[in-house]
């Protein structure tokens, strides 16, 4: 239990996909205007990256990997080379699923969350959580928290973004820097604020 | 090179699309378009190449290959048959590093798959690729490649020189720890160092070329004038 926890943790905190690994950053910088905005579209990369990560996990163990097929009474195979094909197809085919439960299902939720579905299957956050799952070998229980807790940064980094450039647009800022040039700095700085987590022993 | 530019082959559209995207056009300080990469990779100055070079091959490649078969794709798939396109490439360009480059793909780690959601990728591919000829889509893939690959060497090159006093793993200026002069900055190495530098690019083009600064959005009053307050 101990073991979750702290990946936990580490997935929200320390290795924060969007300050550290600057995942989904054209989002970020793009839909970070609003904090109303921001924060839906965090609940929503949440939603879907604690669904993706578990399923690319489940077919990449049951299918992809060296030997994976053995259940099939296939071996020798190793098909780990198209986990990029795969993980994109299944991130693209779950959005699309859960954009259509929603609007079934959940009316209200879907008018809320609906705008942002289509620009998440673009988004490296949630490829890149896929592909970092596989590149560090977790299992399922792992990728579930890995999912969570990964979303959840990311979550939290974009609403605090937001809230940085709300106050920040009454500012006196040279032409230059006005926009784009500004947001990249602040967002350097709340990487820097982000950082002092990593001397966090777990 | 002018004289290859002159070339018949290479008429007025060619040449503005494949140069456009170095300064006016930039797709990082202009179209905020793939990000992601060009700040996680460029703490060091080859593994920044070996990224610039594998970009501007998937975006021209992905770009030519979806322009050519652009009319027979349903406007309703058409992302997916993209990305299939896009996965594709990205997928031999992956095995190729993990065949003759090993490290630099330890290195790269996740960022070569990342290219796939490549904004700069998909956008040429729905922005120019789907409305026009392959030659050009192709040409448009290289140039904006060669933009993002620009940016990319100019944030490594700060990266690595002032951070660890080398370039390309060759020495440049002596650290400290081997009896030299200059003290290694370890901020330089860490990712916010690569937002800085960005902004401090983005500020510096927008300088030399004003057309590209952003509209205000809320207007400080001036009160130097002795405009506010005397009502």
């Amino acid at each position: 239990m101990e073991a979750y926890i702290s990946l936990f943790v580490k997935a929200v905190f320390i290795e924060n996909l969007a300050l550290s690994f600057f995942l989904g950053m054209c989002t970020f910088i793009a839909v970070s205007k609003k904090i109303s905005t921001a924060m839906g579209l965090g609940v929503a990369v949440m939603v879907v990256q604690a669904i993706t990560v578990p399923a690319n996990n489940v077919v990449y163990h049951a299918l992809l990997k060296e030997d994976a097929l053995s259940w099939l009474g296939i071996t020798g195979v190793d098909l780990s080379f198209l986990a990029l094909l795969s993980c994109i197809g299944m991130i693209a085919a779950l959005v699309q699923i859960l954009e259509m439960i929603l609007d079934k299902f959940f009316p209200a939720l879907y008018f809320a969350l609906g705008v942002f579905l289509p620009l998440i299957t673009v988004n490296c956050a949630i490829l890149g959580g896929s592909l970092f799952m596989i590149e560090r070998d977790y299992n399922f229980g792992e990728s579930v928290t890995y999912g969570v807790g990964s979303g959840l940064g990311w979550a939290l980094a974009i609403t605090v973004m937001a809230g940085v450039r709300e106050k920040l647009k009454y500012s006196d800022i040279p032409a230059g820097l006005q926009g784009l040039g500004i947001t990249f700095i602040t967002a350097g700085l709340m990487s820097l604020g982000f950082m002092a987590f990593s001397g966090i022993q777990l | 090179m002018s004289a290859i530019l002159n070339d018949s082959i290479l008429n007025d559209e060619t040449k503005k699309v494949l140069t456009a995207p170095l300064v006016n056009d930039n797709p990082i300080t202009l179209q905020v378009l793939g990000i992601c990469s060009a700040l996680a990779v460029t703490s060091q100055m080859s593994t920044s190449l070996i990224m610039a070079l594998a970009l501007t091959l998937v975006t021209a490649f992905s770009s030519a290959a979806i322009s050519a078969i652009r009319n027979h794709i349903p406007s309703s798939i058409r992302i997916i048959v993209q990305m299939t396109i896009i996965a594709s490439l990205v997928i031999v360009v992956d095995q190729v590093l993990k065949a003759f480059a090993y490290d630099v793909s330890k290195q790269l780690s996740v960022f070569v798959g990342l290219i796939i959601t490549n904004c700069i990728v998909m956008g040429r591919a729905e922005g120019y690729a789907m409305k026009n000829p392959p030659l050009e889509s192709f040409m448009d893939g290289i140039g904006n490649g060669l933009g993002y690959s620009l940016i990319l060497v100019i944030v490594a090159f700060f990266r690595e020189t002032l951070g660890s006093g080398k370039l390309l793993g060759i020495e440049v200026f002596k650290l400290t720890k081997d009896g030299g002069w200059y003290d290694p900055n370890g901020l330089m190495l860490l990712p916010p160092s690569a937002f800085f530098i960005i902004g401090l690019i983005i500020w510096g083009v927008r300088q030399w070329k004003p057309a590209q600064v952003e509209k205000v959005e809320f207007k400080i009053m001036s009160i130097s004038h002795g405009e506010g307050g005397h009502h």
